[in-house]
């Protein structure tokens, strides 16, 4: 069984486990022991089991394709070496020259299940598997993994009934509901399936209906308790402000189906009938044809579905010759190519997509669903923040990176700086401990967009790796805290690391993790490496395009605002004495199953990015993967007038641009601590007075820029301006016309009763009135005397024998 | 004996029309007939006792009868001999059936009035006044 055939096996079944799982709580949770106690056992199961089979598939991965220190500089032996026996199963590249940088990574692909495939349209449920996934793959199971096992510990108040105090009833009291234990790893389960589903993916069309899973998931889950109206308005504030994004995501779709037929990532070879096979290239590869040397190249398809009228005219002057008009047709594309057709609609095609990503990964301007999110249970918190929901658009624009023009990419890296400027300053001020983290979040991802779109494709993507492991432990850190303190304030906290010091260290890897600590250029924690790579990447853009150096400068800026607040968030909550008595009187270390998940995230933490001798590590992981034609340095774009340079992502790996990288990320990071720890760890610098010195820029920060304001006034006020027009036209129109009509109806229908009741009625009562009277006047003949009636009779009886002769005596007499 | 028939208003009626005088014909049975019958309608009207009124209905019934018999008679037919009809002695014997079975019924009702009312004078009996 060789590695095509075991992956998707292996995987598949990663992916389908936790499927299972939701359908068994999902029919039977309540069932599962006492209160639904043995779901979360279920839910554990399975992805303990998915993350067996990941890793199972990881080990299977690295036996083929073993990880090597990558030496650039235009040889690339290493990627010949790492492709030597990539050309079996599906693999998508068969030949393997002397131009090996040139050569597709290694990739399996291939369909599961059509589900649909007429014309051009084929739907199918397949898979695109290389190193990118079966990383992302362990790395998603094994946060989930810590994530169930943590919630486990952290939901038990479900167990029983809950009454929450947070929801006030109009009767004055409080909220009694029965627990939704079971509920909760239900959803828990059908999101880890959702997100490994997008990971899995094959094909756009299915990366998009596991995208709108995970939204929904991320709906049941931030709404979990629904009760409370802010938790309720944050779920639908989650799930709405991603359809906008899926909205760009759907357009994007269209062009590239529209012009290009197919939305398969990688090309699919099928064996026809007489035994020739045939190969339908798939995204990827018609985007940068291998003949071209897997440079960026605007397909055929758009360049004739641009060149729309173009193709009219030719095929209606050469309408008798079908064949004629195809040939000169195809002998025009590479000058229309060259004019510039098409290329708009690559580029709108790369937005669309991510403009989906935008809303999934919370980048700027639609980050402001991510903070509300928080209102959902901690444990989530963790899982959507840091490896499956906002994870998602990271790896899809990933995913999609070769598709991506520079024009696209240069949009991309500006949404990302922008995104970090601003979630770093909201950050700063925010004294929710939760909200911090998010706000966190929504700057690192912001960094991982940057680095994307400065053409970092493994720096963004190792810092999704590493932030996913540092960011849930922050997370699940402070659920422990919130857990132990009953309030998310920090103001409230302080002094906690003595009752709770496994919380605290971990805490401390944590906030060291994601400020990039370590010893310059000897070691340090994941995300020195990460942050590193990402700061040195956009320094290496920033000097080959002069104009864009504003995004070194916010990659940069950004670092020492990260630095100052984690650091605030953890000196406020751990450091000095207690604000609080009443918190810190009550506050105690968490249980154990809470803690266990903390120290093994810490020491993932700590070594996610570590590059072992002889070159394994994540980041020598991801690189196998690098989309053909990315390796060296790239220059195109002509959307923004200027051509850009994308430079070559190893040149950021040496000399004087990763020295100046380095030595800014350590600078900028020591600032920001040391910042902080003069103003809340020493009090040299009072954060009031500061905040007085500089009231209305804190104003704005602590108002989080106003964008809720903003997009209130913008969009939520107008919405509600038509909705109440419509309602007026419903009320004051429709209805009224309806009252109008039932009005006359009523009217008509009076007169109509009148006649009824008047003259048919009348006519009646009066033929019975005549026949009731008819019979008062004959009951007093009736008297009951016999011999009265014989004397009728016989009286009768003579007198109309005599009014008989008397009448028709001429008749009777003769 | 005549004039002393002849002074009498009514019989002088009947003397007028020779009925004293003539053999007897079917003339003077529909005389008995309507004596009988005009006796039963009174009879019926005038008596209380509702065995009375039940022999008043025996007498106009059998006063038809004599009619029946009279007219069917061919021994009182003035050309005679026109045929041996029975036919108004048939309807007689249907007529005195007839009767049997009314009084045998009216009687079983007189019974019971009777019974529920321990008189039989038939001016009490005005259950049915309208």
């Amino acid at each position: 069984m060789d590695l095509a055939a075991q992956l998707p096996t292996l995987l598949g079944l990663a992916w389908l486990v936790p499927l299972a799982s939701f359908i068994a709580i999902l029919f039977f949770g309540p069932r599962m022991g006492p209160h639904g106690r043995n779901a979360a056992w279920v839910a554990t199961a399975a992805i303990v089991t998915s993350l067996v089979l990941s890793l199972a598939a990881f080990v299977a991965w690295l036996a083929v394709h073993p990880v090597k220190a990558v030496h650039h500089g235009g040889h690339g032996e290493a990627h010949a070496a790492d492709h030597a026996d990539a050309g079996h199963g599906d693999s998508h590249h068969d030949d393997h020259g002397e131009h090996a940088e040139h050569a597709a990574p290694p990739a399996y692909s291939g369909d599961w299940y059509t589900l649909y495939e007429g014309g051009r349209l084929k739907l199918s449920i397949g898979w695109y598997i290389d190193s990118l996934t079966v990383l992302m793959f362990v790395v998603v199971t094994f946060i989930a993994t810590c994530i169930h096992v943590y919630a486990s510990g952290y939901m038990h108040d479900e167990l029983h009934d809950v009454t929450d105090h947070e929801v006030h009833l109009s009767s004055g009291g409080h909220l009694h509901r029965p627990g939704r234990f079971p509920r909760f790893f239900q959803a828990l389960s059908l999101f880890c399936f959702s997100m490994l589903g997008i990971l899995i993916a094959g094909n756009l069309a299915m990366v998009f209906v596991f995208w709108e899973l995970v939204g929904i998931c991320s709906w049941f889950l931030i709404g979990f308790y629904y009760e409370r109206k802010s938790a309720s308005t944050a779920a639908n504030k989650a799930f709405i402000v991603n359809r906008v994004g899926d909205f760009g995501m759907l357009i994007g779709l269209m062009a590239l189906w529209g012009a290009l037929g197919t939305l398969q990532f990688a090309d699919a070879t099928t064996t026809a009938a007489d035994g020739t096979t045939v190969t339908t290239p798939g995204l990827f590869s018609l985007v940068r044809p291998a003949e071209a040397g897997h440079a960026l190249r605007v397909p055929d398809g758009m360049v004739t579905f641009a060149a729309a009228d173009e193709v009219a005219t030719i095929a209606a002057e050469k309408a008798a010759d079908p064949g004629a008009a195809a040939a000169e047709i195809a002998g025009r594309v590479p000058g229309w190519r060259e004019q510039g057709f098409g290329g708009w609609l690559l580029f709108i095609a790369g937005l669309g997509i991510f403009c989906g990503c935008v809303g999934k990964s919370a980048q700027f301007p639609l980050f402001v669903w991510l903070p509300d999110a928080m209102e959902g249970p901690t444990p989530v918190s963790a899982l959507v923040h840091s490896a499956t929901m906002v994870a998602a658009g990271v790896y899809l624009v990933g995913r999609f990176f070769p598709v991506l023009t520079p024009d696209a990419l240069l949009v991309i890296a500006y949404t990302g700086g922008i995104t970090l400027f601003i979630a770093a300053t909201i950050a700063l001020v925010a004294n929710d401990i939760k909200r911090v983290l998010a706000y966190s979040t929504v700057s690192q991802l912001g960094y991982m967009m940057l680095a994307l779109g400065v053409g970092g494709w493994v720096a963004g993507l190792f810092h999704l790796v590493t932030h996913a492991f540092f960011k849930s432990l922050l997370f699940l850190c402070s659920g422990s805290v919130i857990h132990a303190c009953h309030t998310n304030d920090m103001r409230k906290m302080g002094g906690l690391a003595k009752v709770m010091p496994y919380t605290a260290g971990a805490m401390l890897v944590g906030c060291l993790a994601i400020i990039g600590a370590g010893v310059p250029f000897v070691i340090g924690l994941s995300g020195y490496y990460s942050k590193d790579s990402i700061l040195a990447q956009a320094l290496s853009f920033a000097q080959a395009n002069p104009r864009h150096a504003i995004l070194y400068y916010a990659v940069a800026g950004g670092a020492f605002l990260t630095a100052f607040y984690m650091f605030r968030l953890w000196f406020m909550t751990f450091a000095g004495s207690p604000r609080d008595h009443h918190v810190a009187d009550h506050a105690h270390e968490s249980p154990a199953v809470m803690v266990s998940p903390l120290i093994v995230l810490s020491v993932l933490s700590v070594v996610a990015g570590w590059t072992l001798p002889g070159g394994f590590g994540v980041a020598n992981l991801i690189e196998q993967s690098r989309p053909a034609g990315t390796v060296e340095t790239a220059t195109g774009g002509f959307v923004f007038g200027q051509a850009l340079t994308l430079p070559a992502e190893y040149l950021s790996h040496e000399g004087a641009i990763h020295v100046t990288a380095t030595m800014t990320a350590f600078g900028t990071a020591l600032a920001g601590v040391l910042v902080a720890a003069a103003m809340y760890l020493w009090r040299i610098v009072s954060p009031d007075v500061i905040a007085t010195l500089f009231r209305p820029v804190y104003s704005f920060l602590a108002g989080r820029w106003y964008f809720d304001e903003l997009y209130h006034a913008l969009f939520v006020l107008p919405a509600l301006g038509v909705a109440r027009f419509a309602s007026w036209i419903d009320k004051g129109i429709i209805d009224n016309l309806i009252n109008g009509l039932a009005w006359a109806a009523r009217q008509l229908a009076g007169i109509d009763a009148w006649i009824d009741r008047t003259l048919v009625d009348g006519l009646v009562n009066a033929t019975a009135g005549a026949t009731w009277n008819a019979g008062l006047g004959l009951k007093k003949l009736q008297t009951g005397r016999l011999r009265q009636y014989v004397m009728f009779i016989a009286v009768g009886t003579v007198a109309l024998f005599v009014l008989a002769s008397m009448l028709f005596r001429s008749s009777f007499a003769g | 004996m005549t004039s002393l028939l002849g002074s009498m208003p009514l019989p002088g009626g009947l003397f007028a029309m020779g009925l004293f005088t003539e053999p007897v014909s079917v003339a003077h049975y529909l005389v008995v007939g309507a004596i009988l019958f005009t006796s039963g309608i009174a009879c019926m009207a005038v008596k209380r006792n509702a065995l009375g009124v039940l022999m008043g209905i025996e007498l106009v019934l059998n006063g038809a009868n004599v009619n029946f018999v009279a007219f069917a008679s061919p021994y009182l037919q003035a050309e005679g001999g026109r045929g041996l009809g029975l036919d108004g002695q048939a309807i007689a014997l249907f007529v005195i059936l007839l009767a049997a079975a009314e009084a045998a019924v009216a009687l079983a009702i007189t019974l019971n009035f009777y019974n529920n009312h321990a008189t039989v004078d038939v001016d009490r009996a005005d259950d049915l006044k309208g």
